[in-house]
């Protein structure tokens, strides 16, 4: 089969490589008809990831058509559906109480020592995203073996189109969970920091749950535009100051709940974060924090910070005293996509949630490797990018 | 001057105390005969201790998820023969004795006089309720002398603690889940992987 493979910082290239095959009873073979680019794979693309070895294939984003079915799979051939990023085993005592991503057996137990060295304890396995995390072969490829596929993957009825269902895979629960970690209230104003495709999905949970007003924070003038579509008020943090801003904008109270949905690679020119960036590259911390930093300086005394953001590693001037002293809650995790994926899709049949208009460009799984250069150079434009294997290559 | 068992102060497992000759004489009191390596280690397990024990106490079964046993037949209720994976594409091999079993709580094993590596263990089941059975492994070993025991004091010398806890990971994961986690996307990597 064709399939997307890591080779180094900035290296991916669509390569031939052997099918899947159903190794374990509760597997399932998909072949994959809508394949999306993750933000998060830009942090792989970017090389900021550990333990990624050449000829990873990556994606965690991804749905099809279910070709074959093990033994112990509940799942029929011929079926459609969209698999969760998370691979969780739904029969430990975290999945028991739907701590899907927290799973104790997700991970190979051979994987589970990295996770345990670092983490404390091994948390799930996640498709196409490094060896810590399991190191199974991702969904940008014509076919991928789904690990528990009784489990996971959720069925979709006929008649809804791939691109309408496809990101209940990662980041609609994503930002949903965001929003519900913000534990908001009705009358609730909300911050979010990060107008991209989680941020996007947190701005319309949020008014769903209640919340009166939501801010969203960014620098693209496009993605902020779709946050407007959505109701939100907006900041340019290149054209005003977040901090002043917000404080202003909530009478000088801060926002009740704060999301950080910008993670490890932050942008901003700003004096700490440059600082981060430059312990980042020469490994005296890995990740950049400065979103979360400003979201708990911002936010109201008595207030939450939810952080769906993806951080890997150690932080250094994370602001232990503001959020001490004001009384703060923060609530973060990978989402447990297979707790949320049944009511989100039927938020999406009863059109609740738009999730469609994300959808930027489309193209082949053979020009992977251009539309991971794309959305990594053009961020503003290319809000996301979806591959679909069956797509025939345009003519040059 | 060393530390004693008895000039603890706190309930934390002997396994985890920061004396290694405390940690050690609090394992060794577990199992007889004494080994010069000893490895204790917990898991929880989301299963009845009936079933984990029913199926650990058919020694045949133990290679489905100990990775370096090969085989293990048995000959007798009490005894059994193992043959365990070393170097160089080696094995080595030895019968084994139940010393003591409680039913759904313990079994505890000796191997018997002339084996390759001489060894001998215990692993507990205690229910824990709404969580499941909580499963302790105490295992002790002497490298044997000679050629093929420097070969075997390689292999098991390479992080026994590790490979212990791996072990019972996938025994976590075959109790639970009804199979032990694998990234492979072949047969052939599988394969690969389990060589």
């Amino acid at each position: 089969m064709r399939a997307l493979t890591w080779h180094g910082k900035h290296d991916v290239r669509v390569e031939t490589v052997d099918d899947p095959e159903i190794l374990n009873p509760r597997d399932a073979i998909i072949k994959v008809t809508s394949t999306a680019i993750c933000g998060s794979d830009l942090h792989l693309y970017d090389g900021y990831i550990p333990t990624m070895q050449s000829g990873d294939i990556l994606g965690h984003e991804f749905m099809g058509e279910v070709v074959e079915a093990g033994a112990k799979s509940t799942l029929k051939k011929g079926q459609r559906v969209v698999v969760p990023f998370t691979i969780a085993c739904g029969s430990c005592y975290h999945c028991g109480k739907h701590q899907y991503s927290a799973c104790d057996n997700g991970l190979p137990a051979d994987n589970q020592d990295i996770a345990q060295e670092l983490y404390g304890q091994p948390m799930s396995g996640l498709f196409g995203y490094s060896h810590m995390t399991g190191g199974y072969a991702g969904g940008q490829a014509e076919y991928v073996r789904v690990p528990f596929s009784d489990v996971g993957p959720i069925v979709i009825p006929d008649g809804i189109e791939d691109d309408k269902v496809l990101f209940l895979s990662d980041i609609l629960p994503t930002g949903w969970m965001a929003a519900e970690n913000a534990q908001i209230e009705p009358g609730d104003i909300v911050a979010v920091w990060g107008a991209g495709p989680v941020g996007l999905f947190a701005v319309q949970s949020a008014f769903l749950m209640g919340a009166d007003r939501v801010i969203c924070i960014d620098h693209f003038p496009h993605r902020l535009e779709l946050a407007k579509k959505f109701g939100a008020e907006t900041i340019n943090f290149e054209e005003s100051q977040t901090y002043e801003a917000l404080m202003e904008m909530t009478g000088g109270i801060g926002p009740d709940a704060c999301i950080d949905s910008v993670g490890l690679e932050a942008h901003g020119f700003f004096v700490d974060n440059v600082i981060d960036q430059i312990k980042a590259s020469t490994f005296l911390g890995t990740d950049r924090i400065h979103s979360v930093r400003q979201a708990i300086l911002a936010c109201r005394k008595g207030g939450r910070v939810s952080m769906p953001a993806v951080y890997g590693g150690f932080v250094d001037k994370f602001p232990l005293g503001a959020f001490m002293e004001k009384g703060l809650t923060l609530k973060t995790g990978q989402t447990h996509v297979q707790h949320y994926m049944p009511a989100l899709l039927n938020a999406i049949v009863e059109g609740k949630i738009d999730s469609d208009f994300l959808i930027s460009h489309r193209l082949p799984l053979e020009q992977a490797a251009q539309g991971y250069k794309m959305f990594h150079d053009n961020q503003n434009e290319v809000t996301k990018v979806v591959l679909k294997p069956g797509l025939a290559v345009a003519a040059e | 001057m060393s530390e004693t068992r008895d000039a603890r102060t706190d309930d934390a497992p002997a396994s985890t105390a920061k004396n290694a000759h405390a940690r050690d004489e609090a394992t060794d009191a577990l199992v007889s005969p004494k080994g010069a390596h000893v490895v204790g280690r917990a898991v929880t397990i989301n299963k009845p201790a009936a079933e984990l024990y029913a199926y650990f106490r058919d020694f045949a079964k133990l290679a489905t998820f100990m990775e370096n046993v090969e085989r293990v037949d048995v000959l007798d209720g009490a005894r059994s023969h193992w043959v365990v994976k070393a170097p160089a594409g080696k094995t080595v091999e030895w019968d084994a004795r139940v010393t003591e079993e409680r039913e759904d709580e313990l079994i505890a094993w000796t191997s018997e006089d002339g084996a390759d590596v001489a060894n001998s263990g215990r692993i507990e089941f205690r229910d824990v309720g709404a969580r499941g059975t909580v499963v302790t492994a105490t295992i002790a070993y002497d490298p044997p002398a000679g050629t093929i025991g420097k070969l075997v004091a390689k292999l098991l010398q390479r992080e026994p603690a590790i490979q212990a806890r791996r072990d019972l990971r996938r025994f976590k994961q075959l109790m639970e889940t009804g199979e032990i986690a694998t990234a492979a996307r072949t047969r052939k990597q599988l394969d690969e992987e389990k060589a």
